[in-house]
């Protein structure tokens, strides 16, 4: 086991959850054409969410992913209605900032509430140990639950009637109208599903490094890249093009210093953005 | 009769007004949001546990006159931006007579800007980055013992033990992290270690293992760094996780807080450079002894003091004693009896350097190293293993 | 001619107020707070060229004010040059960055055009950190004697206050002129409909670079005065992605489009700001308020301040632009 095939390996580990992370903008952008600012928040609400059923709890987390994920959904349907129904199909700048609005209240409550004290979630898997190089049970576990997660999302919206809906509204919101399938319903669903999935990538988060109020902002910027680098409104691109990103930054760290990383993936981005506007699977959203 | 009553009762006015309960204004921001919050809040207990004790002993007394503390007090967001704006209101709306720092040298290095402007006193807790001390100023006065001391404590220990270890940095790439680790490596080649690994990560980092492989890779033994609670603990926590074979680890600031045990197993055998812990044993000469100091901030608090919050009584302490020494709150006379500090409390020694290019730097007090062990039945405490001669354990080395 | 517009005398008279007013009583309190209010507004005027005039949304805007600050502060304390000189040259330099990496992101569009500006701002927060001669991540310090040429930190703090209101003004009757030329128009023609303003011969590439340009000029000048009366600047102070923000929020608030909407929202913003932080009993809950105005006016009034005055008092709109 050499030092660049493990880094590689927790890589592609880690980048599954970033994928995972993107997932759900991803959607929620290609559905209704919203960029949702509070998806950073979102996320970790996913991580005081886990914090707070695995006090009372005190059990497998990844089966506490349930009722984390269930509490999404209701979020997501609770924050659609309160700010994004009315800026659907609105100008760009009124979706990013009531979503941004939201999310400056989000984090305004949970500062109030938790203040900006670490917390953590002790739940630790053992891992699995080639040579010198040791992969950790909780970055296996989440790699896995993303995975899954992404195969069972990929099957609601290819295989289930709704998930037939929902792309249905995302390919053409007008045509979908006349063909009798009710707008608001699916994009309350979508959005609801989409903040779903970041409130579980921060339950799976939460089980790998302690976090704060404060801790969104970081994932929510590498959702944007993931995002971008797939394309829009193909949620498994999305996780794919986690990976790869994880990938990448393994396979680069062990030749350079990690402070370059950022600026190589967010020149990446820009780049990704100018050069390759269809994303590596996805389709571009009417600008 | 009436002359009598009259001048009777303007002499005792004049006496009354002679021993007159003053109140001296102490200004500081604190950082009550953002990042910053959890420890300028241990902080904030410092200075507040030293004004109540003061005000309920009835005040202190400096020439001839009966002092009462009060603050003036704002959040800063943990946001420069808003410090200067607000140290200037304190200065002149709030009328505040001296000065504590907010939490953080970068934060502190901006408010030292408008104190300087107004010949303000300004006593500096919380804030270790030398470099606002060269700038040439003439009324700040730093409590913490500067950056390149906090890893000299266990290159110290470390060389005692192992001189042959090979040592690893790897720390956060922020203005502290960096003012401690550069001269520390600097003193590592020094003392004759093989520094085989040396690497900064970018704050917010939240995923070790890329830069975890690359220490394993350089085969170090021992590791020094961290920054702060969120990347030093999740650095602790993937570092045990991807089972990496230290015999050290001191990683700064995040193994001091009570929180570090809720690492469980990844909290054993970690080491932490501190500008004070309870044990130390520190003979007061003046103020409370460390015992009574800790004893009353758990009463208060409900949980033990950390060195923030010693920092922060410590400054209340200081800036006392030299108003006593300085008989009256005159900026000038107490400045020079703060530049004739030379006393040792239940903090440790306190001595600020006078020269003009490094005014107010803190050189008399001395950093302790402070380990992660279990006690007889199990628990994990943290012990002094650094100096010998005020440790309470020795240090467990290699620490698994 | 700009001499005829009555809001151009308006501009003066509000600079005239800034600059007099804290001076009445050598009132220093009162300047730092003004001082924070003129940031805001030169913040929120520069990027109401590009999101009001032109409609795009420049959500990384405060990379031009953080450049400026380094390039700037560089010039003034390691080469020694004239503060105002190295303001100038700063807001040169970094116009011409601007104009270079426009050329590349302005032919996205909506939400990629977002994006992009917010990668550009990492990308450049991440290059900093790492830029030797600017300091890394530890930055750069100011010592005392660097306010010697301007006699001394008191005084120099004064002369950089009004250097800023200069700006500021300058910020607004810039955003007054464009509003009133022929190249505004074509900007506007751009924000309504792209395609079409294209196709009716207006050079969108070159009017949309040459704006982009022009609205980093002022907030790296200031970025510069800002970071000299600072006395430090850290890349994490520099590129504060949410002063970024909050420029696009105070915009929404006061009315984009609109001058003045500009400099009010920027004023209400940072007076609302400052006074929930000084509150006893509010300051915990500022974000949340902040949050909830923003929510509502983007909800109830899109138009802001201005939208609003000028619905119910139309004739508003020739004198307060």
């Amino acid at each position: 086991m050499s030092g660049v095939l493990a880094s590689m390996i927790d890589g592609v580990l880690v980048g599954a959850v970033y994928g995972l992370a993107a997932m759900g903008l991803s959607l929620i952008w290609g559905v209704m054409d919203v960029i949702n600012l509070t998806h950073g928040s979102m996320i970790v609400l996913g991580m005081f969410g886990m914090y707070l059923v695995f006090s009372a709890f005190v059990t497998n987390a990844y089966v506490l992913l349930l009722p984390v994920m269930g509490a999404g959904l209701l979020l997501g349907i609770v924050v659609y209605w309160m700010a994004v129904h009315w800026v659907v199909g609105r100008s760009i700048l009124m979706s990013l900032l009531s979503t941004f609005a939201v999310n400056m209240i989000v984090i305004g409550i949970g500062t109030a509430i938790w203040t900006t004290t670490p917390y953590n979630v002790s739940y630790t898997l053992p891992g699995i140990t080639l040579g010198a190089y040791t992969f950790t049970g909780n970055h296996i576990a989440a790699a896995i639950a993303a995975t899954v997660i992404a195969l069972a999302l990929q099957l609601f919206l290819y295989h289930t009637r709704t998930g037939k809906a929902i792309r249905a509204v995302s390919d053409n919101r007008d045509a979908a109208e006349l063909m009798g399938i009710s707008t608001t319903a699916v994009l309350t669903i979508a959005f609801a599903i989409g903040i779903a999935l970041a409130g579980t990538s921060g339950a799976l988060v939460s089980t790998l490094f302690p976090f704060t109020i404060l801790s969104g902002a970081v994932y929510q910027l590498k959702s944007f890249v993931v995002t971008i680098l797939a394309g829009l409104g193909k949620p498994f691109g999305a996780l794919v093009a986690g990976v790869l990103l994880g990938l990448l930054e393994g396979v680069i760290t062990p030749f350079i210093a990690v402070s370059w990383i950022p600026l190589i993936e967010f020149g990446l981005f820009v780049v990704a953005l100018v050069a390759f506007p269809q994303g590596i699977f996805g389709k571009r959203a009417a600008a | 009769m009436k002359q009598l009553t009259l001048i009777s009762l303007v002499l005792f006015l004049f006496v009354s007004l002679g021993f007159g309960q003053q109140t001296i204004t102490i200004g500081f921001t604190e950082s009550k949001t953002g990042a910053l919050n959890v420890d300028s809040v241990e902080q904030y207990r410092g200075f507040e546990l030293w004004r109540d004790q003061v005000n309920a002993a009835g005040g202190f007394k400096a020439g001839g006159k009966s002092y009462k503390i009060q603050f003036a007090s704002y959040d800063d967001e943990s946001n420069s931006k808003r410090v200067q704006q607000l140290y200037s209101r304190m200065i002149l709306q709030d009328k505040a007579d001296f000065l504590f720092s907010p939490f953080s040298s970068p934060l502190t290095a901006t408010a030292a800007v408008v104190t300087e402007q107004y010949g303000k006193i300004m006593l500096t807790t919380g804030a270790a980055e030398g470099k606002t001390y060269t700038l040439g100023n003439h009324y700040l006065f730093q409590m913490f013992a500067p950056a390149p001391e906090y890893l000299k404590v266990s290159l110290d220990a470390l060389k005692a033990k192992d001189p042959k270890a090979t040592v690893a940095f790897v720390y956060e790439d922020s203005s502290f992290s960096v003012a401690v680790v550069t001269p520390a490596k600097a003193y590592a080649q020094q003392l004759g270690f093989n520094v085989v690994f040396t690497e900064a990560y970018a704050p917010n980092t939240t995923d070790f293992s890329a830069i975890i492989d690359k220490v394993i890779a350089s085969k170090a033994t021992v590791l020094f760094g961290g920054g702060h609670y969120a990347d030093g603990s999740t650095l602790a926590r993937q570092l045990y996780g991807h089972k990496v074979a230290l015999k050290m680890l001191t990683l700064l600031v995040a193994p001091d807080s009570p929180q570090w045990v809720e690492l469980g197993d990844a909290a054993l055998g970690v080491s932490v450079p501190s500008q004070w812990e309870p044990q130390s044993t520190f003979k007061a000469q003046y103020g409370p002894s460390g015992a009574d100091f800790a004893k009353a901030y758990t009463a208060k608090y409900n949980t033990p003091p950390s060195y923030e919050s010693a920092g922060g009584y410590a400054s209340g302490l200081i800036l006392q004693r030299a108003i006593e020494q300085a008989g009256g709150i005159d900026a000038a006379k107490v400045a020079a009896a703060l530049n004739a500090t030379d006393v040792t409390t239940f903090y440790g020694a306190t001595k600020f350097a006078t020269a003009a290019n490094e005014h107010g730097l803190q050189i008399g007090h001395s950093m302790v190293l402070a380990q992660w062990q279990k006690d007889k039945s199990g628990k994990l405490v943290k012990q002094v293993v650094w100096p010998l001669s005020g440790k309470s354990a020795n240090l467990v080395y290699p620490m698994h | 001619m700009i001499l005829r517009r009555p809001f151009f005398w308006i501009i003066l008279i509000i600079a005239a107020v800034f600059i007099y007013w804290p001076l009445h009583g050598d009132n220093v309190a009162l300047r730092e707070d003004l001082i924070l209010v003129a940031i805001a507004v030169i913040l929120a005027s520069n990027l109401n060229l590009m999101i009001g005039y032109t409609g795009y949304v420049n959500f990384g805007h405060i990379v031009f004010y953080g450049l400026g600050g380094y390039m700037g502060l560089y010039l003034a304390t390691v080469r020694g040059w004239n503060l105002i000189l190295s303001a100038l040259v700063a807001g040169v330099v970094v116009s011409l960055f601007a104009l270079l990496f426009g050329l590349a992101i302005l032919r996205l569009r909506g939400a990629y055009f977002a994006l992009a500006t917010i990668g550009i701002l990492q990308a450049v927060q991440a290059f900093v950190s790492n830029f030797d001669p600017w300091g890394r991540s530890t930055g750069m310090y100011l010592s005392f004697d660097n306010y010697q040429p301007l006699g001394g930190a008191m005084h120099a703090l004064w002369i950089t206050y009004d250097l800023i209101i200069a700006v500021m003004a300058l910020s607004m009757i810039l955003s007054l002129l464009v509003k009133n030329s022929k190249f505004g128009l074509g900007l506007f023609a751009i924000r309504e409909d792209e395609d079409a303003a294209v196709v009716l011969g207006v050079n969108a590439t070159v009017y949309k670079a040459i704006i982009y340009s022009v609205s980093a000029f002022l907030p790296a000048v200031a970025g510069t005065l800002m970071f000299y009366k600072n006395g430090m600047i850290d890349p994490s102070i520099a590129f504060e992605f949410m002063m970024s923000l909050e420029g696009i929020v105070m915009l929404m608030l006061g009315g984009q489009g609109a001058v003045m909407g500009a400099a009010l929202g920027g004023g209400l913003y940072e007076t609302l700001r400052s006074r929930l932080l000084t509150s006893t009993t509010l300051s915990e809950f500022h974000l949340v308020i902040a949050g909830g105005l923003l929510l509502l006016v983007v909800l109830f009034a899109p138009g802001g301040l201005m939208g609003w005055l000028y619905r119910i008092v139309p004739r508003a709109r020739t004198v307060i632009e």
